[in-house]
């Protein structure tokens, strides 16, 4: 019983980075950027969520503000891509890896100035409930994490399977140039896929904050271990981003309670290095060598 | 506008282009030595951070600029060295042996782990070096008798031909000791630049394919280049252990890793001059906001002291302008305004302007 309520409450936390990685994979699909701002979209998405549900500002219901704080994130996302990324379109990966930490360190000014810096908490309407199933206890947020990411990884995975637009991203993403070529506003289509990351992370944030509190530094760390997730499934795989998630979630979980103490956070990354090493592009790998 | 006309192999490679290069670094040399005379102790300890600085950011550069391998967690390595370094003093030896020991043991932890790691590439190895800062930062609480734990380790004064050298103590002198280092660490680097191992640094930077083609070990190039940063780099971090004095694991937080890759870039990848421009950047930008804020204040009126962390912002924003708009940073901005002014009537807007790119996939390699 203690192992499966542990891998319950794994799964909850997995599912959340597992959602932040998506939000990596998916700029990464399109671009082939890394947004080292995605924690701190997710930081963003959960303050916004907050502002319009709490009872002491907008007090909007919970899924009427989860759609507004998604909707305002991806508008945000949409014209970070377009006035200020779009500007180094073309050039190296590493430029933009720069790029977007600068701007995660800006995020995290701004929010700081209008939120706050003390840890804030989001009133849901689940919160403190729990359900008993035989001898577990289940939270019910952290049931509604795990069906709101298992809904929107199908969504995601239909989209990009069968959509013409999904196709335009995956095509631009492996050769920019080809895909002008075809026809395809390989920009603007950047542009919407950064709103929809942007849309994702708000989600994610919004989740992550029904289980506890926010201020504005927890995106850096957190972005990171969703980073670890992502390059676990392989970047660039979206079921394998969800996947890394779950097992970081899980291992952490396990790690905090039976490994030795002070050895439970890096268990994540030493995951990831262990990965790295055995299997250079994840568990579902997407490199292929190039033929000369 | 001088025209160097080379006849000979050596001409080109000569570590300067003529006497008149040679005399203006002399020139500063001549100048940073005679510093402590000319400004007051707070300043010249300001000058000093930056001094270490520069060591660290020619770490990096020698494996961001000259490899091209990104490391995001290079704090790691200036960890090992300080902690390495503070423990081979605890243990009776002399400064003078433990710090160039500190680096090579650095090195060698560096090439070690690198083996490894520099299978992956672009992305990926810059996440990998980010997960290592990490894990490093929680070994130095776990690992002790090594590091004092969470408390830390105190630096001790260093006793030197009877000299004892402390930040606070004798400013000077710790101030010329790292001049020293600087400058032995710049020569080794332009000298290693020139050598057939700093060339093939570069070959393996611009084409893997065609470093291999031409003969490069591709493999041993690219662990020989990370050991050596790692040995330049834990070397700063003994010397900026030495600097604050106690050292314990949060001072060498992944927020220094991301501080140095962001000083080499604003620096300008892929130059000596770049790590030192950029360590005068980072080094000097909390003093000049400071000064900004008590202006602003005074004859403003604006109180901007009411942002925490507005000093970060306004590093990130000037981040944000130099890759949007400067892609070789400032040493790149330097060369620009030194051709314009050598062309003086002739130059023209467009002598500088970008050709369009497009981004190649990663993904096959």
């Amino acid at each position: 019983m203690d192992v499966a309520q542990l891998l319950i409450g794994g799964i909850a936390n997995g599912c959340i980075y597992g959602l932040v990685a998506l939000g990596f994979v998916l700029i990464y699909k399109a671009s082939e950027a890394v947004n080292f701002a995605q924690g701190d979209m997710l930081m963003l998405g959960a303050f916004l969520g907050l502002t319009f549900i709490n009872s002491d500002r907008a007090d909007l219901p919970f899924v009427v503000g989860i759609t507004a704080a998604a909707i305002c994130l991806g508008a945000f996302a949409y014209a970070l891509d377009r006035f200020v990324l779009r500007a180094i379109f073309g050039q190296p990966h590493f430029a933009m890896v720069i790029l977007t930490i600068a701007l995660g360190f800006i995020l995290r000014f701004a929010a700081g100035s209008i939120w706050g810096y003390d840890p804030v908490s989001l009133e849901t309407p689940f919160a403190g409930e729990i359900l008993r199933f035989g001898g577990l206890t289940l939270a019910v947020a952290d049931l509604i994490i795990i069906v709101a990411t298992c809904a929107l990884t199908m969504v995601l995975w239909l989209f990009f399977a069968k959509t013409r637009l999904g196709v335009a991203m995956q095509a631009s993403s492996q050769n920019q140039m080809a895909a002008y070529y075809m026809g395809i506003p390989v920009k603007r289509v950047n542009s919407i896929v950064w709103a929809l990351s942007g849309v994702v992370s708000a989600i994610a944030g919004v989740l992550f904050a029904a289980k506890g509190a926010i201020e504005p530094a927890v995106g850096l760390l957190f972005g990171i271990k969703a980073f670890a997730a992502a390059v676990i499934g392989g970047f660039g795989s979206l079921p394998g981003a969800l996947m890394g998630g779950l097992l970081i979630g899980v291992v952490e979980q396990f790690a905090a309670r039976y490994a030795p103490s002070g050895t439970a956070q890096i268990a994540p990354y030493a995951l990831m290095l262990l990965v790295l090493i055995l299997r250079p592009g994840g568990l579902f790998a997407q490199i292929a060598q190039k033929k000369v | 506008m001088r025209v160097h006309f080379k006849k000979s192999y050596d001409e080109d490679i000569r570590l300067f282009e003529d006497w008149r290069r040679a005399a203006k670094y002399g020139v500063l040399i001549a100048l940073m030595t005679a510093l402590p005379f000319l400004i007051s102790d707070y300043i010249l300890g300001e000058v000093t951070l930056v001094l270490v600085w520069c060591i660290a950011g020619m770490g990096l550069m020698i494996l961001a600029g000259h490899t091209g391998q990104v490391s995001l967690g290079h704090a790691a390595f200036m960890a090992i060295g300080a902690f390495s370094n503070l423990w081979f003093m605890s243990q009776g030896m002399h400064f003078l042996i433990a710090l160039p020991l500190a680096a090579i043991f650095t090195g060698v932890i560096g090439a070690v782990i690198a083996l490894p790691i520099l299978r992956l590439s672009g992305i990926y190895l810059a996440i990998a070096t980010l997960a290592l800062s990490i894990i490093v930062e929680d070994i130095a609480i776990v690992a002790e008798p090594y590091t004092g734990g969470v408390a830390g380790v105190f630096a001790p004064p260093i006793e030197m031909f009877g000299l004892t050298i402390d930040r606070y103590g004798s400013p000077k002198a710790f101030y010329w000791m790292c001049l020293i280092c600087v400058v032995v660490v710049t020569l080794g680097y332009a000298n290693l630049l020139r050598s057939a191992t700093g060339r093939s640094f570069l070959a393996v930077r611009d084409s893997e394919v065609s470093a291999r083609a031409l003969g490069v070990n591709v493999t041993r190039t690219k662990a020989l280049a990370f050991g050596l940063s790692c040995a330049v780099t834990g070397l700063a971090g003994a010397l900026y252990a030495h600097f604050i004095q106690i050292v314990n694991y949060e001072s060498f937080l992944i927020l220094i890793s991301i501080t140095l890759v962001l000083q080499v870039v604003i620096g300008g990848l892929g130059s000596i001059h770049g790590a030192f421009f950029g360590a005068i950047v980072v080094g000097l930008l909390p003093q000049g906001i400071a000064i900004l804020r008590d202006f602003l204040q005074g004859s403003v009126g604006i109180d901007i002291s009411a942002y925490p962390g507005i000093d970060t912002a306004v590093f990130a924003a000037i981040i944000v302008a130099i890759v949007i708009y400067e892609p070789l940073g400032l040493y790149g901005f330097y060369m620009k305004l030194k051709a314009q002014w050598q062309l003086f009537p002739l130059a023209r807007r467009d002598m500088f302007r970008r050709s369009k790119s497009y981004l190649k996939t990663e993904r096959m390699r």
